[in-house]
């Protein structure tokens, strides 16, 4: 279960990082799927071009994204599904709570979706009475545990075997073990009994295709699917960027994502969702809901700078590179989109100065760009979100952060824009430098607002002489 | 490109107040090619600081001082991947909007060069004739590797150096956890990044960590040293210059 805390990222990261479980189960993540994944772009039969294409093709979704919705929403009705359209989360979960309280729902299970997280869908059914099961086994395991995900597309990494046992032989009551197939077979019959007695599945959207109408979802347990065609309704959540214009680039951004994913060539369910059982192909739910979210995504959609956030598939391959994740984990970005994507994500819908952590809280290394299957330029909005905090911005509601910060900056400008000003100033802090805590040139403590770096590493001392001054010397020294 | 009458030397502030030696040791490998040098006495920082943590405002003026500056050069030539990252793409950044400064910024960027693509791709050198007898490890950082696609060029030298042995460590295209004013705001995750970029450098076996970014060599040798690890840091311009 995910809560909306991104001020806690210090805080958070903090502790994950004391975690030596966690750190191991991060670095063995990104060992694994980091190079994997990139061995795999490496290996496109199309080469390169396929990932710049494909982004295009989100990007040209994105910049008609009026036209595809309404043809999407025509041919799904044309099929006999009914289509919702949900301005913000309370909107969503209220269509979603209507449609189970007019059919009587007492039990849902849920195909794992990150927009359900995102508008906290479980807690406003299960205040309905109705029981609420997620059946993704990673979810399933943080639902018993009561935990945020630590990942978008393997949530319960931070699990030990030992964990899942104990935590089974509690929650299930099934015998101990810490066999991961036993487990996984334990896990398996429970949910089977909810599939069974479920009267209403719930899904999210990998990707929608407007051409066919369809809605797909990408899995490797098949649980998805099941969720969507065992239970008599199957309501389906859809963040409004979700769709592409036809099955040809459908089809190569679903191979992208799930390079991206889970390092596959494809996710081993992919599955194609129009609508209701019909007369003459009896599978499938007897209602099919489709909710159109749209939840902050408009204002998105409206910022040039930020539009390109929408093309973003939600694959995680970023989490997979980045050097932060890979230390502090998923819970610590307070919010169900962590990882680069997260830190660029949860500001743009749950507010910016709120956010303000996440925002000025990675190296801006570029491992994320890199690793993104449509090459997302991650790191250029990043920067556009600090820019937005320092200066503020009446149009997102953004409040300058940190008048001292602002201050610092004002004056180093004053002085870097003046080189005698400027070495003035060098020669002064040369002189105070001697006054810090220090062993054969290396600073052990600097004051405020340098502190931060000297908390675990030292700083070398300033030079006697500046690079200008020795250059400056040895031009005299040639003259004369 | 035919070789440079004169070269412009953009030296970052790192470089010019902390690690004058790196820019000495680069002056020593361009005047040993038989380059005039110049170096304008008046520069100082180029923004990328103020960029990076979002003071926009701030950043612009620097850049208009560092256009005033350099835009004379022939050619320009910095020992800092990440320096001439802001100046080559993020300028253009900056003044997008700015149709008269944007000409000028994008003069510049088209002659601006970091050290070692300079000597590969410009002059077409790929050995100077240095010797260092030791066992080098190389962090290819971040700006300079991902951003500007340099990483050919730096290895290319390194492998032509007499005497040494080059190491490759583990991940030696992770981000060493600097990111600028981040290593003082995150000082703990920064912390725990550079922790692991320590530990591959150590289990190299290396007794010199090269790159051609004081940003990065300045985080890694922070740890280096509050760990009493006796590995040295050092800009390649520093090993091309040792014979």
């Amino acid at each position: 279960m995910s809560t909306i805390a991104p001020e806690k990222y210090k805080e958070n990261a903090s502790k994950n990082i004391a975690d030596p479980v966690l750190q191991k189960a991060l670095s063995g993540l990104q060992e694994r799927l980091g190079p994997a994944t990139e061995n795999l772009y490496n290996s496109l039969p199309e080469g390169h071009k396929m990932r710049t294409e494909a982004h295009q093709f989100r990007r040209k979704a994105i910049d008609n994204l009026d036209v595809l919705l309404s043809t999407l929403v025509d041919k799904v009705r044309g099929h006999g599904g009914i289509v919702h359209f949900a301005k913000t989360a309370e909107e969503a979960v209220e269509i979603c709570k209507k449609i189970a309280l007019d059919n009587d729902v007492k039990t849902v299970v849920k195909g794992k979706s990150m927009v359900t997280e995102e508008v906290g869908l479980n807690l406003a059914l299960e205040k309905e009475g109705i029981e609420v099961y997620e059946t993704d086994l990673g979810e399933y395991i943080l639902q018993l545990s009561g935990e945020a995900p630590t990942h978008i597309v393997a949530p319960a990494i931070h699990k030990t075997r030992r964990e899942v046992a104990e935590l089974f032989t509690e929650k299930l009551g099934t015998p101990y073990t810490e066999d991961p197939p036993i487990l996984t077979r334990y896990a398996r019959k429970a949910l089977r009994e909810k599939f069974l007695k479920a009267d209403m599945g719930i899904s999210g959207c990998n990707l929608a295709c407007a051409e066919t109408g369809h809605i797909v979802t990408v899995s490797n347990e098949g649980n998805i699917r099941m969720s969507t065609t065992l239970p008599k309704i199957h309501v389906a959540f859809m963040g409004m960027e979700r769709i592409v214009a036809n099955l040809e680039e459908q089809q190569s951004i679903l191979r992208l994502m799930s390079m991206g994913a889970a390092a596959q060539e494809i996710g081993g369910y992919v599955s194609y969702v129009g609508g209701p059982a019909e007369v003459d192909h009896g599978d499938g739910p007897q209602e099919f809901h489709l909710i159109i979210i749209d939840n902050g995504r408009s204002k998105i959609l409206a910022d040039p700078e930020f539009r390109e956030m929408l093309c973003c598939i939600r694959c995680g391959a970023c989490l997979n590179v980045c050097p932060v994740y890979g230390k502090i984990g998923g819970q610590a970005y307070g919010s169900p989109y962590c990882g680069p994507v997260g830190a660029v994500v949860t500001p743009l819908l749950f507010g910016i100065n709120n956010s303000a952590d996440l925002c000025a809280g990675e190296t801006l290394c570029g491992a994320c760009k890199q690793a993104c299957p449509l090459e997302i330029n991650l790191p250029r909005m990043l920067l556009a979100l600090r820019s937005k905090l320092s200066e503020g911005d009446p149009d997102w509601d953004v409040q300058p952060k940190s008048k001292g910060e602002n201050l610092i900056f004002a004056s180093w400008q004053r002085f870097n824009s003046n080189r005698k000003v400027y070495d003035l100033l060098l020669g002064l802090m040369r002189v105070l430098q001697h006054l810090l805590p220090a062993k054969q040139g290396m600073i052990s403590r600097l004051p405020w607002p340098l502190s931060g770096w000297t908390a675990n590493r030292n700083m070398k001392k300033l030079a006697p002489k500046t690079f200008m001054q020795q250059w400056r010397e040895k031009k005299e020294k040639k003259g004369s | 490109m035919n070789k440079p009458e004169k070269v412009t030397l953009f030296i970052q502030c790192l470089v010019d107040t902390v690690f004058p030696e790196t820019g000495a040791a680069m002056v020593t490998v361009l005047e040993s090619l038989g380059l005039k040098l110049d170096c304008p006495a008046n520069q100082t920082c180029c923004g990328q600081p103020a960029f990076n943590a979002g003071h926009t405002r701030e950043a612009r003026a620097a850049a208009v001082k560092f256009l005033d500056i350099f835009e004379d050069a022939e050619i320009i030539v910095c020992p800092s991947g990440s320096c001439v990252n802001m100046v080559r793409d993020h300028y253009l950044d900056l003044f997008a909007d700015d149709p008269k400064m944007l000409v000028r910024a994008q003069a510049v960027s088209r002659k601006i060069y970091e050290f070692t693509e300079f000597l590969v791709d410009v002059l077409g050198v790929e050995s100077v004739g240095a010797r260092f007898p030791h066992k080098v490890t190389y962090h290819a950082s971040c700006h300079l590797n991902r951003f500007l696609g340099i990483d050919r060029q730096p290895r290319t030298l390194l492998a032509h150096i007499d005497d040494m042995t080059l190491v490759e460590m583990k991940g030696a295209d992770t981000c060493c956890g600097f990111g600028g004013t981040f290593a003082v705001k995150y000082s703990e995750i920064s912390g725990a990044v550079l922790a692991e970029k320590v530990k591959n450098i150590v289990d190299s076996g290396a007794e010199v960590v090269t790159g051609c970014d004081m940003g990065c060599l300045m985080n890694i040798q922070g740890m280096l040293s509050r760990k009493n690890i006796p590995i040295e840091v050092k800009h390649i311009a520093q090993l091309l210059a040792e014979k």
